[in-house]
């Protein structure tokens, strides 16, 4: 079985997000980047756990990113992943990515594409639908669960309000979210290891960007809390009915 | 030319999530000179000429039973005939679930630049500009589409239904569905619930709490409010709450009108995930709590005391 798990590279959550450059590019000044997390937790551990159960499966990793994703993948090859490739662009266009990955799916003959459900960045959650649109495969998004038997994956999805479970057969494009797998910490051999692990970078194929980034915006700030007497809640029922209309 | 809404459905019935698309679709054709029509593959119970009121002309119905599951692909080859026979070049959709399965892969089908997340109306002065959130809410992109054809999905509660006085045409499109690649084989759903993303109130929780045994007066609020109720990550990851309530920057993103936090300090990526609700309470023990500084009304106080005073004091309203 061979597996192909999409990586990003991420600020870390805790990270204050400032612009630069008339708010048109993200500052990324004494940002700790990591593997996006849903990437991580979800989408790299479940294929992980598939290899534990099947020794012969692979795991390829790709990203697409400029040289400083190298950490974020030397990371994921700590974890378990088998070997990487680098596609080497560092362009924040959904389609422009996902025909990258789509290049390097079609020419694996993958089994299993995982993905995030997301990038906590940008927040496309594009790359599994788009990947799975340009090779003609059947899409899950959303997945909270997965399980292999022979070749008929049986996989819960979030739907609204509740979920689903199907059935398909593989290959298929699979966007992870929590309830996959559990997040990990490499070991000492896991990260020995990862360092003579295969990191393979390739350069783009030829692809479009579809959108532009314009420019950039941060929340506008409360004007300031309101506070409200512990011993007179009737006076914030008020407050939310007459001034702030909510109830 | 014309803007086409794709209309999601469960159970027969259209989704809230839907008319917020509705509406917003229909108000960039008027921006834009163009017109509005919904395509709705399935059969709902639902008059579809009653959608006439959210400023479409016309509801293009492909009918056939086999499209009331979601399918990525069996869709996918549906809508993207549905473009082309009904000429449209913007298409709108919410980023709900559905959304988010669909509209990737209308994008890449189309080859069509996408606003996943839209939280405005498009800026058409220069180009063709959507407000859209980033950082998981900690900030917000203006992103340019560079294609002729356009795929915007609406993030829920962002953009107000408006209602008019409209009928629709409602007009079947002959479109033969492909086999099924999936198999669905079990629907469980959480009956009666508010969806959170579709909630306009929210009620939330933390550690505050101390144990999920205390969750039932939150609950008592939720109700007494028409609200759905959420938490915070550690409540979510201690498994005192299902996960799917989960809200921030790793969890589910909300834009409600009102958002409660109760007992919940109010961490950066708590905030990332909230930060866009209208109105916000912070109930907390601690008056050092970051959340206050993001909160619109806070009582500092103990939450096992406040909460059911305040559910007593919405009901007395209530009654009033």
């Amino acid at each position: 079985m061979r597996i192909l798990v999409c990586i990003s590279k991420t600020p870390d959550t805790t990270s204050k997000i400032v612009f630069k450059d008339g708010n048109t590019k993200f500052d990324e000044t004494g940002v700790q980047w990591i593997i996006n997390p849903y990437d991580e937790w979800y989408a790299l551990v479940k294929a992980i756990e598939l290899k534990e159960k099947d020794p012969a499966a692979t795991i390829h990793l790709i990203t697409v990113g400029s040289a400083d994703c190298e950490p974020i993948i030397r990371k994921a090859l700590a974890l378990g992943g088998d070997e990487a490739i680098r596609i080497n662009s560092d362009s924040t266009d959904s389609y422009f990515i996902a025909s990258q990955i789509a290049a390097i799916a079609q020419a694996g003959n993958y089994d299993i594409i995982f993905t995030g459900k997301e990038t906590i960045d940008y927040n496309g959650s594009s790359i599994g639908g788009m990947v799975a649109a340009l090779v003609n495969k059947p899409y899950i998004s959303l997945a909270a669960s997965f399980a292999l038997n022979e070749n008929t994956a049986t996989i819960i999805r979030e739907i609204e309000g509740g979920e689903e479970t199907c059935e398909l057969s593989l290959p298929a494009v699979i966007s992870c979210q929590k309830g996959m797998a559990e997040q990990r910490i490499p070991n000492m051999r896991g990260i020995m290891a990862a360092r003579t692990k295969p990191l393979k970078v390739v350069e783009p194929v030829a692809a479009e960007a579809l959108t532009s980034i314009v420019s950039f915006e941060l929340p506008v700030a409360k004007a300031g809390v309101k506070l409200v007497a512990a011993d007179n809640v009737a006076e914030l029922v008020r407050l939310l009915h007459e001034e702030a209309k909510a109830i | 030319m014309s803007v086409l809404i794709l209309i999601d459905h469960a159970d027969g019935h259209i989704k809230k999530a839907s008319f917020e698309a509705l509406t917003y679709g229909a108000d960039i054709a008027q921006q834009n000179g163009m017109a509005a029509e919904a395509l709705l593959l399935g059969t709902v119970t639902d008059d579809l000429a009653t959608l006439g009121k959210y400023g479409v002309t016309k509801v293009h119905q492909a009918g056939n039973t086999a499209f009331n599951q979601l399918d990525v692909q069996v869709y996918l080859k549906a809508i993207t005939e549905a473009v082309n026979a009904t000429g449209a070049t913007i298409i709108v959709l919410a980023h709900n679930q559905t959304g988010k399965a669909l509209a990737p892969g209308i994008s890449a089908a189309l080859k069509a630049g996408l606003v996943a997340g839209a939280i405005a109306l498009p800026d058409t002065s220069n180009g063709f500009v959507v407000k859209k959130a980033v950082f998981s809410g900690k900030a917000f992109a203006n992103v340019n589409i560079n294609t002729a054809i356009k795929v915007i999905s609406l993030s829920p509660n962002s953009y107000k239904v408006t209602v008019g006085q409209g009928i629709a045409t409602v007009q079947e499109l002959n479109l033969t569905p492909l086999p099924a690649s999936i198999k669905i084989t079990a629907v469980d759903k959480v009956s009666g619930d508010v969806p959170l993303t579709e909630a306009d109130i929210v009620v939330s929780a933390g550690r505050g709490l101390k144990g999920p045994e205390n969750w039932g007066m939150v609950e008592e609020l939720a109700k007494t409010l028409h609200a759905a109720t959420a938490c915070s990550r550690p409540v979510a990851d201690s498994h005192w709450r299902p996960h799917h309530e989960h809200v921030g920057q790793t969890g589910v993103q909300i834009a409600p009108n009102l958002y409660i936090a109760i007992g919940i300090s109010g961490a950066i990526q708590h905030l990332a995930g909230v930060n866009r609700s209208k109105t916000i309470v912070v109930i907390n023990k601690d008056a050092e709590a970051p959340f206050f500084k993001a909160a619109d009304y806070g009582i500092v106080g103990d939450a096992f005391e406040i909460v059911p005073k305040l559910t007593e004091e919405i009901k007395k309203m209530h009654n009033a």
